[in-house]
């Protein structure tokens, strides 16, 4: 098709009713398409197939401890606020078979497990959570040993990215320069707009294999107003957030305060039920659990998600090194806050207020860090931390 | 031997990668000799038929041995790093992957990952006073880096092991104590928590033995490995008399379930317990160590 010559920036307009075809070519090509769709009243990433699928005229309520799906008389099939999925439900998910072995006579043969995992395409994918995604790149493959089931997942994604056209009210992507604007780890980033009757996406080529994609449906070049339009969505959603967590020596106000009385106030109404760790879209942390059949003949070890909130977590023979919620819950917001800097050279929050949402008491990780910043004293704040919040 | 710079600026000075190809498959090896070192400690001696070369590995380094259909837990090598054709480990029975390991017999078959993590600083020793500490099952972890320790004794200047255990009849490696002690340059103490009948040596915490030996307190290098209480007050001691906690090491134990860093389960502050350690320069983690709950 003729057209602009569609390189990384580029960007284009693709009408609303184009969309079909979109996910269509995304199956021809072989891809495994998830996206949004809306199940027992809540969105959740699940295999798209048809345009009727997404949450169109969907949108949602959260606040801390609370999420409510509304059905409004709009079109938007993105108007919605992140769910609970994460895009670490597919590329790490909750759980995997790492291994099998089988008797032969006194000893064992261990198998790998090699099967290839679907091709995904990702189409719906907020800012914060390709932030995630490339925290977990850190994670699973570093200098020394990456996870060969993250990266056989991983390897081939396709990530159609949707700029946010609303601020959920547990967001605060803004101050962890995270969002709302997709700005890496996408192939196309779309905003929609909706302009009286008129439907349709902005969409930005992030890679040339988003640009072969798109060559195979309708689009035409954006116009100057278009390419506003787009640009007025997002900073009306950057605009409307009212959450914000100031990293500022963020890391030395973490390590600087293990023992304020501060943790003894959060730690009388953690549940550590888990709930954050397990909706946290940076959260990796996993345990393995060996299984044998009935008769002692083929064993296979599975690996799935675990929480730092759990008491076997950090067990050695003779008890829990974390026994305390006090303990669990420091671990948990010092690991976010300041380890992983250490560890992987960034946060490990996104700011997508899934764990506000998700908390069946409403801890909020933003208001924990005001709290600490406001009693706790920080020692050195001369170390900087630099710009973590961009992986 | 890479020297990397550490996330927190402060150097870290050892190799991490496994020598297995593939870090998350256990590697059948088969069980050649068991030998009983006290009423619930066994020292197994494995070997694999698909690498006759056996395992290259540091002193201080371990395994994640597995149990078939049991499971899997970190075992820290107590063989000889010079002789790396056969594996060792020495392995105290407290719970049921534990009872597995120790319950093998010649011919059995245990799965292996690793090796992993860091090792004792012998090189850094060289040219220094070596104090080696340990307690309990902590000497099966520091039992290789004795043996390189004599092998290049000329290499270092005075040697001395000091050794606590919780009665007579839990004492590890009986024999070799006894021809250690005899070895010229190298002072070797002993001492129990409860003596019992018979017992003629020391009795009383390890740190008790720590005036019994001289060491020049600039020149020291100090490893140690046992119970977590018993590393502290063994470091109070040693800094008490002088030694900086640059010159002090200490090997680590956390929950672990993957040995590469992807698990999560051994963090110590900003440290993965299984690739930033076990052996640490106390220095490092001064600021997390023996904090409740860390
Ligand atoms: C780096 C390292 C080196 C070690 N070296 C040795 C050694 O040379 N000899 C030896 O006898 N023991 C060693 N240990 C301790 C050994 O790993 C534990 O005794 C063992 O995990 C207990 O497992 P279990 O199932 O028998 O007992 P349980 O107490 O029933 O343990 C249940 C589970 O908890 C975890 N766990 C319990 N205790 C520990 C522990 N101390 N460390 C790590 N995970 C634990 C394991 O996942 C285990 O399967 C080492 C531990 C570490 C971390
Ligand atoms: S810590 Fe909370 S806000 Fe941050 S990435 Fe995880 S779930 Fe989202
Ligand atoms: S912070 Fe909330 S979600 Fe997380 S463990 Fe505590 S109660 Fe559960
Ligand atoms: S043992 Fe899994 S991260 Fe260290």
């Amino acid at each position: 098709m003729p057209g602009p010559a569609l390189e990384p920036g580029t960007q284009v307009v693709m009408e609303s009713s184009d969309l079909q075809k979109f996910i269509d070519v995304l199956w021809r090509k072989g891809y495994h398409v998830v996206g949004p769709t809306v199940r027992n009243g809540v969105v959740v990433y699940d295999e798209l197939k048809s345009v009727t699928d997404l949450p169109a005229g969907w949108t949602d309520e959260q606040e801390g401890a609370t999420y409510r799906l509304k059905k409004t008389d709009g079109k938007a099939f993105f108007a919605y606020g992140i769910g609970p999925d994460s895009l670490k439900k597919f590329l790490h998910p909750p759980v995997v078979r790492l291994w099998r072995a089988r008797r032969e006579g006194a000893g064992f043969q261990t198998v790998e497990e090699t099967e290839e995992p679907p091709k995904y395409a990702f189409l719906g994918v907020r800012a914060c959570d390709l932030h995630a995604v490339a925290a977990h790149d850190r994670v699973f493959t570093s200098e020394e040993y990456a996870d060969p089931s993250y990266a056989r997942r991983r390897r081939d994604i396709f990530v159609v990215a949707v700029n946010c056209a609303k601020a959920g009210n547990t967001c605060f992507c803004v101050s962890m320069r995270t969002g709302p604007k997709a700005t890496v780890g996408f192939d196309l980033a779309l905003t929609e707009i909706l302009e009286g009757e008129r439907h349709y996406f902005v969409v930005e080529v992030g890679s040339e294999t988003g640009a072969a994609v798109l060559r195979e449906i309708p689009f035409k070049e954006a116009t100057a107003a278009e390419k506003s339009a787009a640009e007025r969505v997002i900073a009306a959603t950057a605009g409307q957030m009212r959450k914000a967590l100031d990293t500022t020596n963020i890391r030395e106000l973490l390590y600087d305060n293990p023992e304020h009385p501060f943790w003894d106030e959060v730690a009388e109404r953690c549940l550590t039920c888990g709930n954050c760790t397990m909706v946290c879209p940076t959260c990796f942390c996993t345990a393995v659990e060996d299984v044998t059949d009935l008769a002692g003949e083929t064993a296979e070890r599975r690996r799935h998600w675990d929480s730092c909130f759990t008491e076997d977590f950090s067990y050695l023979h003779g008890g829990s090194v974390r026994a305390s919620a006090k303990a669990r819950y420091r671990q948990w917001m010092t690991h976010k806050l300041a380890a992983w800097l250490d560890q992987f050279g960034t946060l490990g929050c996104v700011g997508c207020g899934r764990c506000i949402t998700w908390c069946p008491v409403g801890i909020d990780i933003t208001e924990q860090a005001r709290a600490l910043r406001d009693k706790g004293r920080i020692e050195r704040p001369s170390v900087t931390v630099g710009e973590h919040a961009s992986p | 031997m890479p020297v990397r710079e550490d996330k927190r600026g402060q150097e870290r000075v050892w190799e991490t990668r496994g020598s297995l190809p593939e870090p998350m498959l256990p590697l059948p090896f088969t069980v050649r000799k068991t030998r009983k070192e006290t009423h619930d400690t066994y020292t197994l001696e494995l070997q694999s038929e698909s690498r006759p070369g056996g395992l290259a590995f540091a002193a201080g380094q371990f395994n994640m041995l597995y149990a078939f259909g049991v499971g899997e837990v970190p075992v820290s090598i107590s063989g000889d790093p010079a002789a790396p054709e056969v594996l060792v480990h020495t392995v105290r029975a407290v719970g049921p992957v534990t009872r597995a390991i120790s319950g093998v017999k010649p011919g059995d078959m245990l799965g292996v990952r690793g090796p992993f993590g860091t090792r004792w600083p012998l090189e850094d020793a060289l040219g220094s006073d070596v104090v080696v500490v340990a307690g309990g099952i902590g000497l099966a972890p520091l039992r290789p880096a004795l043996y390189q320790l004599f092998r290049r004794r000329r290499d270092y200047k005075r040697v001395a092991l000091l050794y606590g255990a919780r009665s007579p009849r839990d004492i590890l490696y009986r024999r070799e104590l006894g021809r250690w002690d005899k070895r010229p340059g190298v002072d070797v103490h002993v001492t129990v928590d409860h003596a019992t009948e018979g017992w003629g040596g020391n009795e009383g915490v390890v740190t008790a033995l720590i005036p019994k030996v001289e060491f020049d307190p600039a020149a020291t290098v100090v490893m140690v490995c046992g119970p977590e209480i018993m590393m502290r007050f063994t470091v109070i001691e040693f800094q008490k008399r002088g030694v900086p906690s640059e010159k002090i090491y200490i090997s680590m134990e956390r929950n672990m379930q993957c040995g590469i860093g992807f698990c999560g389960h051994c963090q110590l502050g900003p440290y993965f317990v299984c690739k930033d350690g076990p052996v640490f320069r106390f220095g490092t983690i001064e600021t997390f160590f023996g904090r409740r709950e860390m």
